[in-house]
């Protein structure tokens, strides 16, 4: 494996190429002068506010609307009745109080005939400004005919369920995809059905079935979602200023919503405050500042409130999985099927690759080196906000990864066997790379052992378990859990992913100036990711321009080329390959100029960090900034050389990338109250080549702390009445500073066969990789009671409920 | 009514409706934008400024509430000299990522620092409870916070 | 963001001029102190009090005291200041570490103890920390000044014998030397309301109990009490058994309903956990462990 060299240090100390600096964007965000969206206050500007459904299924016998317009302050009152009588072009049909979701299903941007969900779009106020547009909310009239709800997806399809999409005229409350499929499968289910009935058959095997729930979560980024949009009612230009992870794939999609000529549309998504997921969909409050400033011909600023955020905008995970897994009494993995029920909510919105409705759900088989494996995934209808793929997920990867992981540990419990030797037992060998899984994935490389058995001597794993019995003995409860985990991100192959038809290729654009200095245009966006750090890392590595030298560009359509965004882990896997990819392409033209100012062959040149020289005679050389003036001056160029030094280049990559990782932690649990104190979390990840390892390690920590929310926390359940129980960050607990530990880490590089500069991709590993790390940990601490399994979030109430032997549904109100 | 509130040192004074939060009247009327808000029940903490010498949520404070008292925000902590080295220890330390709940997290930094400059870790956790990170997990504001305690007058680093 | 109703606006000089502007608004003024319950329920527009009047200008209101042998909170007290009280830490620790797992720190710093009483809530810590060491408040209106015992304040959830006109401006509490004390809670997380908290105090005498408060909150204790299982234990010997027993005879007067916090079951075992465990902590601290 090839290690990175350690880069020279620029004049402004730092790396002209990989390794820790400091982050550029950090000077404006410590004054206090990011540029957020609320922050975007235009003259002339008006406020706009959503009126939202109280119930979560409910006929619209009328609205009206007469005292909120009569209130002072007040310009518009827009509801789904003046939608339906705005045109929409062809393409789309239907009308514009409908527009379509990143799955090919519809969405009401304000409700018409029902309500769906609780939390969901009826009307839309414009006033002078957001205070006296909430006053306005108070003052519409809406008389709804409550219909019974389906809150439990376990009853969505029973007969005489009440029926969701009836404005589909659908008569149950099944999902059907673009490609007319109502379930989705991968793998091999009768080699699977199979293996398992062998096994159940063979006294030298087991058969382990658990029920393991992902329960609804959501990505809650501090920063709420929102937009400014001003349509110039002369030129006809749209610019939206929008909470956008994915600013041109918006742009399309705004287009497609709105009817608007795609290039009168400008996005420019600013400093976004975290976006997690939550900020990949177009949601209807975007859409209503959009159509706000058509009818109002101002600029219209909407900004969701926190309640607003967690009952309506994506929610993530929402699956119910049964797992079966088989394996030799000895613990060789022989099978593993998974039955899985999603639910979708009211709308099916997931922002999934067309040919992947599961997302990536069928990575499932995990790390592990076995022949068989089945998945189905049904999803269904519920009166629950839409959405379904946020939250770090990298497509659903963290159920995967979450339910091949507590599978494993149950299998464990039942062989008696220590979690971490079944799973050295089973883990892919390096020699295997690459390695194709049984349902179908190739990963690209790893030395999976090898990180394992760092994680277990960086915690100390023999001398834990020798402290747990110890403990055990006295009637204390301590627990190790442990957690490999493979993702697959970068989507994707555009031949095999898209999103709405959009190819998941990333466009990137780079000009050096004639001094030498450059600036690099990203699709990609970020969140807080460290964008403009890393990518000029990227090109200094490349060009050995120094860093500094470097701006970073993106977030603003009209200044960048087109890509898929940010999400998925897939903006160092796509644009950073792009990103060298570009760079590569400056080099080489670099190289035909400084042959022509050297005049030499251009094959007799060789690139060391920053200069072109000639072979054997060093001093004879130009550098990238002396080549770069040479470009833009007189200097005859050779033939077929025009010129410049810039560059554009879109990547399409041609597999995913397959970060890995072995996460461990340490529990102590109080039996008497169900308190789980986490004590140690040890996390070795695997991402290949590190460009910036303090990002890294902050991506790194980030997604940890996530897993520890997810699996002791955070949770949006629902009442049979449809009433929202994780509304508010009172109820929707977030995880601080006193539940998450010290994290250690630890890293193995095992760079990516096939990306320009080895690099995996890492922003939503921890996320993927550490709530079965938790949860398998509270798990073994309270074993000695008899239990296998509970489901997330271990809140101190459901612990103790478990060692009862009594667990408590997760996903439904406390009873 | 009438409000004059000094921010950073200067009086403002604004004609304000009473019901006015005081992260508004910050936000909107003195268009300082680098305190934010995060949610309606004073639980995510991405509004702290100080009032008189103490961290509070200024999402849970009326700006009529602050007449005639002495705020402290974000734009407030760099000084004639540079940077504050709570501002430095956060560059120092990564110890953002998204830049939201910067400016909060480093308020109250600054007065945990201030009360007890021999401040330990638990400490710190402790003093920041109120305050909800998602990007850095929060070990990297820790070590920020404590870098400040560290170089109480900051470093050359980052000048 | 959530933004109040349109609201007047009043700042208090004194406790008199606060009860003439009371007067003089009418019924559906509120008292505003910290503001951190009324504020997120005017934001939430669950509250909507026509006029404001604002307290935290009134130093008389401020402090805490020992006067006699009584302490004396008063309602304007922050609840960082009860945290740092060394009064309180001598005499009751109980304050100490009830406090330090209220809200968080910043909140602290504003939220008061007039405030978090009058609030009432159902789950909130004060009322059962109050209940144990079986303290008075003060409650004055135009005609002077009333006393109420802590356990008669509360009429049910958010509801207390705070009348139209009136304020409350101090919380007292007997001095009992030799008193030890303990406040045990279990939360989801950091900051949140109690599923379940115990607060107690113990004084132990010759080998035996000859004083005790247990205080209940989040689990439906009537006025956060438990007076059975202070009967019970006071004049026998603070042993394991009859600890437990204590905590049992606590748990069963109470009545939790389910929420997100916990179901009932669970969190009636609390009450009879914690009890034990505050109960454990005081009188070994009573008799000077």
């Amino acid at each position: 494996m090839t290690a990175v060299e350690e880069a020279p240090v620029s004049a402004a100390g730092n790396p002209i190429g990989f390794g820790s600096m400091k982050r550029k964007e950090d000077q404006r965000f410590v004054r206090g002068q990011g540029n957020y969206v609320d922050d975007v206050n235009l003259p002339g500007m008006l406020h706009g506010a959503i009126l939202r459904s109280p119930h979560a299924h409910a006929k619209i016998l009328s609205i009206d609307t007469s005292r909120a317009e009569a209130h002072p302050g007040v310009v518009a009152v827009i509801t789904g009745k003046i939608l339906e009588g705005i045109p929409r072009p062809e393409l789309l049909g239907d009308n514009f109080a409908w527009m379509p979701t990143l799955s090919y299903d519809t969405q009401a941007v304000l409700a018409t005939d029902k309500v769906r969900f609780q939390g969901q779009e009826v009307a839309f106020v414009i006033a002078t400004d957001r205070y006296t547009a909430k006053d306005a909310l108070e003052l519409i009239d809406v008389d709804y005919e409550p219909l019974p709800a389906v809150m439990d997806a376990k009853k969505a399809m029973d007969s005489g369920a009440p029926v969701i999409r009836d404005d589909k005229g659908q008569t149950d409350n099944s999902i059907t995809d673009v490609m007319g499929n109502k379930f989705w499968e991968s793998g091999n289910a009768i080699g699977t059905q199979e293996a398992i009935e062998k096994a159940k058959a063979d006294p030298n095997c087991v058969v382990v079935t658990q029920d393991i729930m992902y329960p609804r979560v959501h990505p809650a980024p501090m920063e709420t979602c929102g937009s400014v949009a001003y349509l110039d009612p002369v030129s006809g230009q749209l610019t939206l200023w929008t909470t956008s992870q994915a600013p041109h794939a918006h742009r399309t999609v705004y287009a497609m919503v709105a009817g608007l000529p795609e290039h009168k549309i400008r996005i420019i998504s600013p400093d976004v405050g975290g976006g997690f997921g939550n900020k990949v969909g177009v949601y209807p409050g975007y859409v209503l500042s959009v159509v706000g400033s058509i009818v109002t011909g101002k600029p219209v600023k909407w900004m969701e409130d926190r309640s607003e955020n967690l009952m309506s905008t994506s929610f993530a995970r929402d699956y119910h999985m049964a797992g079966t897994i088989a394996a030799t009494k000895d613990g060789q993995i022989l099978a593993v099927d998974v039955d899985v029920l999603a639910d979708h909510g009211a709308f099916n919105g997931v922002a999934q690759p067309t040919k992947f409705p599961a997302g990536f759900f069928h990575i499932f088989t995990g790390s592990y080196d076995y022949p068989h494996a089945h998945c189905k995934v049904t999803p269904v209808y519920t009166n629950k906000a839409p959405g379904g793929v946020a939250y770090a997920c990298s497509f659903r990867i963290t159920e995967a990864a979450y339910f091949i992981e507590r599978l494993v540990d149950c299998l464990a419990a039942e062989l008696g066997m220590d979690p971490a030797e079944l799973r050295l037992k089973n883990l892919i060998k390096p020699e295997q790379f690459p390695y194709e899984t049984p349902t179908g994935w190739v990963y690209d490389s790893g030395q999976y052992e090898k990180t394992m058995r760092l994680a277990m001597e960086m915690v100390g794993y023999d001398e834990l378990r020798k402290e747990q019995a110890e403990k055990r003995a006295r009637g204390e409860y301590m627990g190790i859990g442990i957690s490999f985990f493979t993702e697959g991100v970068g989507a994707g192959p555009r031949k095999d992913m898209d999103i709405l038809g959009l190819g998941m290729a990333d466009g990137i654009e780079l000009r050096v100036h004639p001094t030498g200095k450059a600036q690099l245009r990203l699709s990609v966006q970020t969140q807080g990711q460290g964008h403009e750090t890393t990518y000029a890392q990227i090109v200094a590595h490349e060009l050995g321009i120094p860093p500094e030298d470097i701006e970073v560009i993106h977030g603003d359509t009209d200044n960048t080329p087109f890509g898929l965004g940010t999400y998925g882990s897939r903006s160092t896997p796509v644009s950073g390959a792009a990103a060298a990819v570009v760079s590569r392409k400056v080099r080489d033209k670099a190289r035909l100029i400084a042959a022509a100012a050297l005049e030499c062959s251009p094959d007799d040149l060789e690139w060391s960090l920053g200069k072109w020289s000639v072979k054997g005679d060093p001093d004879r050389a130009k550098t990238i900034q002396e080549i770069a003036l040479l470009s833009h001056g007189s200097l005859e160029l050779p033939e077929g050389v025009e010129g410049h030094l810039d560059a554009t280049a879109v990547y399409n990559p041609p597999n995913l990338t397959y970060p890995y990782g072995c996460y461990i932690c340490v529990v102590d649990v109080d039996p008497g109250t169900g308190q789980v104190k986490i004590r140690r979390f040890v996390a070795v990840d695997d991402c290949g080549t590190r460009i910036n390892p303090m990002i890294v390690e902050g991506q790194v920590h980030g997604g940890l702390a996530d897993g520890v929310g997810m699996a002791l926390m955070e949770l949006i359940a629902f009442d049979e009445d449809g009433n929202c129980l994780g509304g508010s960050f009172m109820d929707y607990l977030l995880p601080t500073a006193m539940e998450c530990p010290d994290w250690e880490l630890g890293e193995t590089v095992t760079p990516s066969p096939h990306h320009p500069i080895g690099a995996k991709g890492v922003g939503e590993s921890a996320t993927v990789g550490s709530p079965a790390a938790v949860v398998n940990a509270v798990i073994d601490a309270i074993s000695p009671f008899g239990v296998r399994h509970a489901d997330m979030p271990l809140t101190p109430a459901n612990v103790w409920r478990a060692i009862q032997g009594n667990p408590v549904r997760v996903d439904m109100a406390v009873e | 009514m009438e409000v004059t509130v000094n921010v950073n040192g200067t009086d403002y004074t604004r004609d304000v409706e009473p019901r006015m939060l005081l992260v508004h009247f910050i936000r909107e009327e003195l268009g300082m934008r680098g305190t934010h808000w995060g949610c309606d029940t004073s639980n995510c903490g991405t509004c702290v400024v100080w009032v008189d010498e103490e961290p509070v949520k200024s999402c849970t404070m009326l700006a009529v509430m602050a007449d005639g008292h002495r705020v402290k925000t974000v734009e407030g902590l760099e000084g004639p000299d540079g940077l504050d080295p709570i501002q430095q220890g956060f560059i120092e330390c990564h110890g953002l990522q998204c830049g939201f709940c910067t400016p909060g997290m480093m308020m109250t930094g600054r007065w945990l620092v201030d009360k007890n400059p021999d401040i330990s870790d638990e400490e710190i956790r402790e003093g920041i409870s109120g305050q909800i990170c998602r990007c850095t997990g929060y070990k990297n504001i820790v070590e920020a916070i404590r870098w400040a305690a560290e170089h109480p007058k900051g470093s050359e680093v980052n000048a | 963001m959530q933004t109040p109703a349109p609201v007047d606006y009043a700042r208090a000089t004194s406790v008199d001029h606060a009860l003439q502007l009371l007067d003089q608004h009418g019924e559906d003024a509120r008292v505003i102190a910290g503001g951190h319950s009324l504020i997120p329920m005017m934001r939430l527009r669950i509250a909507s009090p026509t006029t404001l009047i604002d307290l935290n200008d009134l130093d008389e209101l401020k402090g805490i005291r020992v006067e006699g042998n009584e302490i004396v909170i008063g309602a304007m007290a922050r609840h960082a200041e009860v945290l740092d009280s060394p009064i309180l830490a001598e005499h009751y620790p109980v304050f100490r570490e009830a406090e330090k797992l209220i809200a968080d720190p910043v909140v602290r710093n504003r939220g008061t103890v007039g405030g978090s009483m009058c609030q009432a809530d159902p789950s909130e810590d004060l009322s059962a920390v109050g209940s144990a060491l079986r303290g008075t408040v003060v409650i004055r209106s135009k005609s002077g000044s009333r006393t109420v015992p802590i356990r008669e304040f509360h009429f049910g959830p958010y509801m207390t014998q705070v009348a139209d006109g009136e304020i409350l401006t101090e919380v007292r509490f007997p001095i009992r030397p030799g008193a030890g004390s303990a406040y045990e809670k279990v939360e989801r997380r950091v900051g949140d309301w109690p599923v379940a908290s115990a607060g107690v105090f113990v004084v132990v005498k010759d080998g035996v109990v000859s004083d005790c408060g247990i205080g209940l909150t989040a689990v439906g204790a009537e006025h956060f009490s438990a007076p059975e299982a202070e009967e019970f234990l006071i004049g026998k010997a603070p042993t394991e058994d009859n600890l437990a027993e204590a905590a049992k005879i606590a748990a069963d007067s109470c009545n939790p309903i389910s929420d997100q916090r916990g179901p009932a079951d669970y969190k009636k075992h609390l009450a009879q956990e914690l009890t034990l465990r505050a109960l454990r902590r005081a009188s070994a601290a009573s008799q000077g462990a």
